[in-house]
């Protein structure tokens, strides 16, 4: 039998969690995604994703309650590669709309307000992503490019945080579509959070996981 | 002008016993191909999201479909909006399970609408899709426009409720969108009820998915115009008689925003 890479990523569950898209997509991309069944195992895997399940306040119960809050603050801390999808986005910051009185993990300041454009809510369907043209961070290694991406949310996040390069989206209205720090070093590096769906997002989220996982000879465990 | 985002181009699988099938107003089925052949043809032509609706009415129709779920999931990287037969909180939990990102319920809901309440509070309303079928039925008054009751089990039965004021309340409840069936225009090819999509569109506050109806390029245009976020169509694209590029095409040269 011919060896596998072991391009494993460890994925949090929050409660009732609709996994089997994104765990599919990951297989697509090549990765072997699997469950954290604690927060030791998601603390420590080359790669992480948090999905987008849940309410912000439900979702951020549960992550408290297991212990995986924990294990995801430490990998930003560390800058190892971690995905936050959606509602899993969201949890990063402090506050939410959605929740009020609940409190995110504040990873990332900054809190998700309804949209309120008088377009229909939720956003439910395609929308073009835009990466911000400079942030002093050099594009050849970003993990965003231009293209459709797939939405299901009405939350939004209307400022970016400093140091890490947004990319836009336009619901009647401006709104973060994703932020990312490309890289190896330093606190927050490897970060991908997507307001969209990437796993649902056809060609072009296929390439976007597949550019977060890596080249495949940097990839640990690959074989170029 | 600002962006609003895309418009959905929706082939909708009408699946039993683990075969597309396709009928007119909502009879007469005739098979039409394999869930997981025809996701990928249409994901490849530019679908914009798959609608895989489960008409067995079996608990072994039921099994199989589950199956064929896990197999389109597996093969497609577009929304998997999936209904039939959600009666309570936990199928579509199994749906969810099985790959569906979207749930859709229809006469359960109608008989229970305590059941979207559910539904939204466990998985958020973005997953919730109130599908609504409905009939014209003589106007109430003299000075009122046309009304259109809701039926419900395939058709079968009229459930008393109004269709326009059931997407209000449904979209009052939680769904996130609401998936609208002309029962008159199903499999017809006259286009979609123009009349009964304003009507429902400027009610709910959330997105509406126009389906029954659909033959010609033009049909989805019209649809768009009447206010729909989103359009569905089955045998047309089933047969080869439109494919979903060529919808696009023309929704584009319309003016309207597609993904492309």
């Amino acid at each position: 039998m011919a060896e596998t890479s072991a391009l494993r990523v460890a994925f949090a569950a929050t409660g009732v969690a609709n996994l089997a898209s994104i765990m599919a997509a990951f297989r697509r991309a090549g990765a072997e995604p699997f469950l954290a069944a604690d927060p030791e195992e998601l603390a420590t895997a080359a790669y992480a994703v948090l999905p987008g399940v849940g309410s912000f306040g439900s979702a951020m119960s549960a992550l408290a309650a297991s212990g995986m809050d924990e294990a995801l603050r430490d990998r930003a801390t560390r800058g190892v590669p971690t995905m936050g999808v959606c509602a899993g986005m969201q949890l990063f910051f402090e506050a939410s709309e959605e929740s009020p009185g609940a409190e995110g993990m504040g990873i990332l300041p900054g809190t998700f307000r309804r949209f309120s454009s008088g377009l229909p809510v939720p956003q439910l369907g395609w929308n073009i992503v835009k990466p911000a043209m400079s942030q002093g961070l050099s594009r050849a290694n970003a993990f965003v490019r231009e293209g459709w991406a797939y939405f299901a949310n009405s939350y939004r996040l209307s400022e970016a945080p400093k140091g890490l390069r947004p990319s836009w989206a336009v619901y009647g209205e401006d709104f973060v579509a994703a932020l990312e720090r490309p890289g190896a070093d330093g606190a927050l590096a490897g970060l991908l959070l997507c307001q969209f769906h990437p796993e649902l997002s056809g060609a072009w989220g296929l390439e976007l996981i597949r550019a977060w996982l890596g080249p495949v000879d940097a990839r640990e465990g690959g074989s170029s | 002008m600002k962006s609003i985002g895309a418009l959905r181009v929706i082939p909708c699988l009408d699946v039993n016993g683990g075969r597309v099938v396709k009928g007119v107003k909502f009879v007469d089925l005739r098979d039409a191909g394999d869930p997981v052949e025809l996701s990928q043809r249409y994901e490849a032509e530019g679908a914009d999201e798959i609608a895989f609706l489960d008409i067995s009415a079996t608990i072994e129709g039921r099994k199989t479909a589950l199956e064929s779920i896990r197999r389109v999931r597996e093969a497609i990287g577009i929304p998997l909006l999936v209904g039939g037969g959600v009666r309570r909180p936990e199928d579509a939990a199994r749906l969810l399970e099985a790959g569906a990102d979207r749930v859709a319920v229809n006469s359960a809901a109608a008989r229970e609408p305590r059941l979207i309440d559910e539904l939204a509070s466990s998985f958020g309303v973005q997953c919730v899709v109130l599908a609504i079928d409905a009939r014209r039925i003589a106007s109430p008054g003299l000075d009122e426009g046309p009304a259109w009751e809701v039926v419900i089990d395939a058709g079968r039965l009229g459930a008393g409720l109004d269709a326009v004021q059931w997407a209000r309340e449904g979209a009052r409840r939680g769904a996130g969108e609401i998936l609208l069936t002309s029962m008159d225009r199903d499999g017809t090819g006259t286009g979609y009820d123009l009349k009964l999509l304003r009507a429902v569109a400027a009610a709910a506050g959330v997105p509406v998915v126009a389906s029954g109806g659909a033959s010609l390029p033009g049909h989805f245009v019209d649809g768009a115009r009447a206010g729909a976020r989103a359009l569905l169509a089955a045998g047309v694209f089933h047969r080869g008689e439109l494919s979903i590029r060529s919808v696009k095409e023309s929704l584009a040269k319309a003016g309207l925003e597609v993904r492309t």
